[in-house]
């Protein structure tokens, strides 16, 4: 129980603590791969802390919806960092929810941001807001056919049993069914976090944007707040990648050094994924916004095959 | 005269709803009047399954009757019709023979169609009253054809007798088409849905809310009963044809609806995507039961029913929702609303809640519902045939893309219609609907909460109603009063732990921005690339809020652009006016209804010859027909 409880305030710390760094490590790394020095690591803290202090400017056509958006985004990904296996595969709230039910939880995040774009009342918001539920939407097959592969293969589709299972089996992991997952899952985790090639993070371009458009009129402490539920989303699908495709050396039961073991294990499957990101960031561009769907169609393609697969090869 | 109207039907509601409640929990009733009518007379049986769709009748029309008490000027027409309406879709669920069956179907669909036609002077009311009554009718014809010919091969009008009666499978395959097509028409399955948005938006609001909260979901009870009930156990192939038909309405639905400008017309497109969510579990359950798996056929029939109660709260809610807006600001396109959430802060509320239940966001009902139809259809591998487990991973890549298309639909619905500065006068001054619609939807709201948490409760008791239906020993374990568990260890779900930690979570954050944050707040206007001016005209619209949606699906869109530019005389360089248009096309209307109606009218024509308008000839025809009867008889 003192175990459990343990477990939890770790994952939660890792999310809400470690995610600016992850998100700051990659832009390191993007910028030594085009030959720049690029800011630190620790970057993303600075700014944080930066917009933590600073008023906040909110238009007057705004309503309640605004105001209370970045908390209900935030909240979710607190919530959410409870139930994705981080450093132990049956966290805290494992028992009250499966990825249906964080993938639902991430709607709710792009539910409330899409309005808040639109409560602005300027085109700016309303344009990303339409374009993000679009990619949105096109990214949920794919997500749900990708853990059905697994699912099959684990016999369950909690994620803690998904963890489990496969790692009873360590080279289940290299079956072909489960490759093609796993780079269906790759392709929609780059469009549900607002990476290249379907959305530029480091942009500012109006046209071009999708989250950073929505996101416009915040500012101050609520801009930090929706910044850091995007670090923190890109955080949780990456650990969910790590953890549910390579399930090695997530322990099974909590102690302290199991805890540490599996910190220090996720921490490693990072930092690999965090360098392939940063090297496929750097070496492709942003599609046009309406090729978009096509590349998601292809993600939808290598998922049902990878379920096609596992229905063949059983 | 017309408050009591309202009031009996509040009444009737939730006596309907009590009893419907006690025919879930397993009280039988039975009550028969052989001498009333010819064939078998009236015949009412009340069991599990009667008693859900009785209690969801019987519950929706209290807030509706309510909506409608709140301005009886609202509905100065068709108050006997909508009592006859609540009436019939009470006896519905409950007919035990052929006959009391077709009659209070009949009834139901007379007093809608009557319903939907109380504007006798709109053009709109009248081409959708036309259309309704000739699918609804079709849909009849089916109906009685089916049940005539079971009758005829059973020996019996009863239900009772269809169940004991063991069909050659020829004679069962086509009762079974003949009544599913029937209950398709009524349950707005693509491609039989072309009524369905149009009637749903003619009628007034809280008939509207009635009919796609309730009396579509006769139509799922309908197909309930034959594919697990009636007519005994059936081949797998019923299971995939509702599954099918289920995952495109629900794709095709949701489609329609993200495009449509019309608040209440996207409703009743949302509606037949709802269908097509309650078709996807009932077709994965039958397919279950067919193959033997009796536990997982009672899994997606529970998810089936439990959408079906969600819906009828959601629903009703938004067209009730809808009916207030519609009557505060005297329009339903959305282009034209806006800044309702300043004006009408207590219906935005109830909308919202509606809105984020509909899109299947947890921790409101819609959620709990999709979720287990997820887990239904995700158990598949237990069916050894890659066949039939194909058809159950399109079922779940179209009920997600449905799942996530849905919450952009009522991102776009809310957003645009309540959120912002008002795009015209008539919404800039718009006010909070009267206090009995107002109570109408807080009880909605407040339901579709309680449908959510309560999961754990609502769940195990649809649960038993599938059990019992289809004759699963023992009930079907389901987890404890905190948690829902899915076939053993195959998934867990708790709403009311994920709704306390979503809680706490903004607890804590808010309390963290309040030690850390200085809290300073500066009101300015939104920021506008520097231009001093920022009018309504500027903000986003419903139109350009689905064009992604347009261009990634524009094959089953097939979108037209229509530009028209009026020059001023002297040059056309001075432009004076310029007319943009986008609509899109119906795929169903180009391609299964103009070719039918053409064919018909060219058969028509045919005929015509016959008729001559000539009484002499029509003499003259009498006679021949009477000598070729006597020559052959």
């Amino acid at each position: 129980m003192i175990a459990d409880l343990v477990g939890a305030v770790v994952q939660l710390a890792l999310v809400s603590l470690g995610s600016p760094l992850l998100i700051g490590v990659v832009r390191t790394l993007k910028a030594r791969l085009v030959g720049r020095r690029g800011p630190s690591p620790w970057q993303p803290y600075a700014d944080l802390r930066k917009l933590l202090g600073k008023e906040r400017v909110v238009s007057t056509t705004t309503s309640w919806i605004f105001a209370v958006t970045p908390t209900i985004l935030a909240a979710t990904m607190l919530v959410s960092a409870l139930i994705v296996p981080l450093v132990i595969s049956r966290p805290a709230l494992g028992f009250a929810g499966n990825v249906i039910v964080l993938m639902y939880l991430f709607l709710i995040g792009t539910f409330f941001l899409a309005l808040a774009g639109l409560d602005a009342g300027s085109a700016f918001g309303g344009m990303g807001g339409s374009r993000e539920v679009a990619v949105a939407a096109l990214a949920e097959p794919t997500i749900v056919l990708a853990v059905f592969a697994l699912a099959m293969r684990a016999g369950t589709i909690n994620l803690g049993g998904v963890v489990e299972r496969v790692s009873t089996d360590p080279w289940v992991a290299l079956a072909p069914g489960h490759l093609l997952a796993f780079a269906a899952f790759f392709i929609v985790m780059l469009a549900e976090t607002g990476r290249l090639p379907v959305d530029n993070p480091a942009t500012h371009l109006e046209l071009t944007m999708i989250h950073e458009a929505m996101v416009l009129e915040y500012s101050g402490p609520d801009l930090a707040l929706i910044e850091w539920a995007a670090a923190m989303k890109l955080f949780l699908f990456m650990s969910l990648l790590a953890n549910l495709f390579f399930p090695w050396g997530v322990p099974t039961h909590a102690s302290v050094t199991t805890l540490a073991v599996g910190a220090i294990v996720l921490a490693a499957k990072l930092a690999v994924l965090a360098g392939l990101l940063a090297v496929m960031e750097t070496g492709v561009a942003k599609l046009r916004l309406f090729r978009v769907p096509e590349l998601l169609a292809g993600s939808f393609a290598l998922a049902l095959l990878s379920v096609t697969s596992m229905f063949l090869l059983r | 005269m017309t408050a009591l109207v309202y009031v009996l039907a509040v009444i009737v509601g939730l006596a309907a709803g009590a009893v419907g409640v006690g025919g879930m929990l397993g009280i039988g009733m039975t009550w028969r009047l052989p001498a009333l009518l010819p064939l078998g007379g009236v015949s009412l049986v009340l069991d599990p399954l009667a008693g859900v769709f009785l209690a969801l009748v019987g519950f929706a029309a209290v807030p509706a009757s309510l909506y409608a008490l709140g301005d009886t000027r609202r509905t100065p027409r068709g108050r006997v019709a909508y009592l006859l309406f609540v009436g019939a879709m009470a006896v519905v669920p409950l007919a035990a023979n052929a006959l009391t069956f077709l009659l209070a179907w009949e009834l139901m669909s007379l007093a809608s169609y009557v319903l939907v036609m109380h504007d006798r002077e709109s053009r709109e009311a009248i081409r959708a009253g036309w259309v309704y009554a000739v699918m609804t009718h079709a849909g009849v014809v089916c109906l009685v054809v089916g049940m005539l010919l079971l009758g005829t091969w059973t020996g019996s009008f009863e239900v009772g007798a269809w169940r004991a009666a063991a069909l050659a499978p020829g004679a069962r395959n086509l009762v079974w088409t003949l009544l599913a097509l029937g209950f398709a028409v009524k349950a707005g399955v693509i491609p039989l849905h072309v009524w369905l948005p149009l009637a749903h938006p003619a009628a007034p609001s809280h008939v509207s809310a009635l009919m796609s909260g309730v009396m579509i979901k006769l139509g799922v009870y309908g197909l309930i009963r034959i594919s697990l009930d009636w007519l005994g156990d059936g081949p797998a192939w019923w299971g995939t044809a509702i599954l099918l038909a289920g995952a495109v309405s629900a794709v095709v639905g949701v489609l329609s609806a993200i495009v449509d400008r019309d608040l209440k017309r996207v409703l009743a497109f949302s509606s037949i995507e709802n269908m097509g969510i309650i078709l996807i579990g009932l077709g994965a359950g039958v397919l279950y039961h067919a193959a033997g798996l009796p536990a997982l056929a009672v899994l997606g029939l529970t998810a089936a029913l439990y959408h079906a109660v969600n819906h009828a709260a959601f629903k009703t809610l938004l067209f009730l929702g809808a009916g207030a807006v519609v009557h505060a600001t005297g329009t339903r396109d959305m282009d034209a609303l806006g800044g309702l959430i300043k004006r009408m802060p207590w219906t935005t509320a109830c909308f919202l809640t509606g809105a984020v239940a509909i899109a299947a966001l947890p921790p409101l009902n819609g959620f709990v519902s999709e979720w287990l139809t997820f887990q239904a259809l995700l158990q598949n591998l237990l069916i050894e045939r890659p066949g039939v487990n194909l058809v159950f991973a399109l079922g779940i890549a179209a009920l997600a893309l449905t799942g996530g298309l849905a919450v952009a639909c009522f991102v776009r619905v809310f957003g645009i219609s309540f959120l912002a500065v008002p795009r015209s006068d008539a919404s800039a001054r718009a006010h909070e609907t009267e206090v009995p619609p107002r109570l109408a939807m807080t009880m909605l709201a407040v339901a579709c909460l309680a449908l959510g948490l309560g999961a754990t409760a609502v769940a195990p008791a649809l649960a038993r109603v599938g059990s019992e239906l289809i004759g699963v020993v023992g009930s079907l374990a389901l987890g404890d009063a905190l948690t829902l568990d899915v076939s053993g260890n195959f998934a867990s779900l708790s709403v009311p732990v994920v709704a306390v930690a979503l809680t706490l979570a903004g607890l804590g954050i808010v309390g963290g921005l309040a030690i850390t944050g200085r809290g300073r707040v500066r009101r300015y206007e939104t920021w506008s690339c520097g231009r001093m001016l920022q009018t309504p005209r500027m903000e986003y619209t419903a139109t350009a809020f689905a064009n992604p949606f347009k261009r990634v699906f524009h094959f089953f869109y097939r979108p037209v652009e229509q530009i028209d530019i009026a020059a001023h005389p002297a040059s056309r360089l001075f432009v004076q006016r310029i007319e943009y248009a986008n609509p899109t096309r119906s795929l169903f209307d180009d391609w299964l209804y103009r070719p039918l109606l053409d064919s018909v009218h060219r058969s028509v024509r045919v005929v015509r010859v016959l008729q001559s308008g000539s009484a002499n000839l029509y003499l003259a025809y009498i006679l021949l027909a009477l000598l070729v009867m006597l020559v052959f008889a």
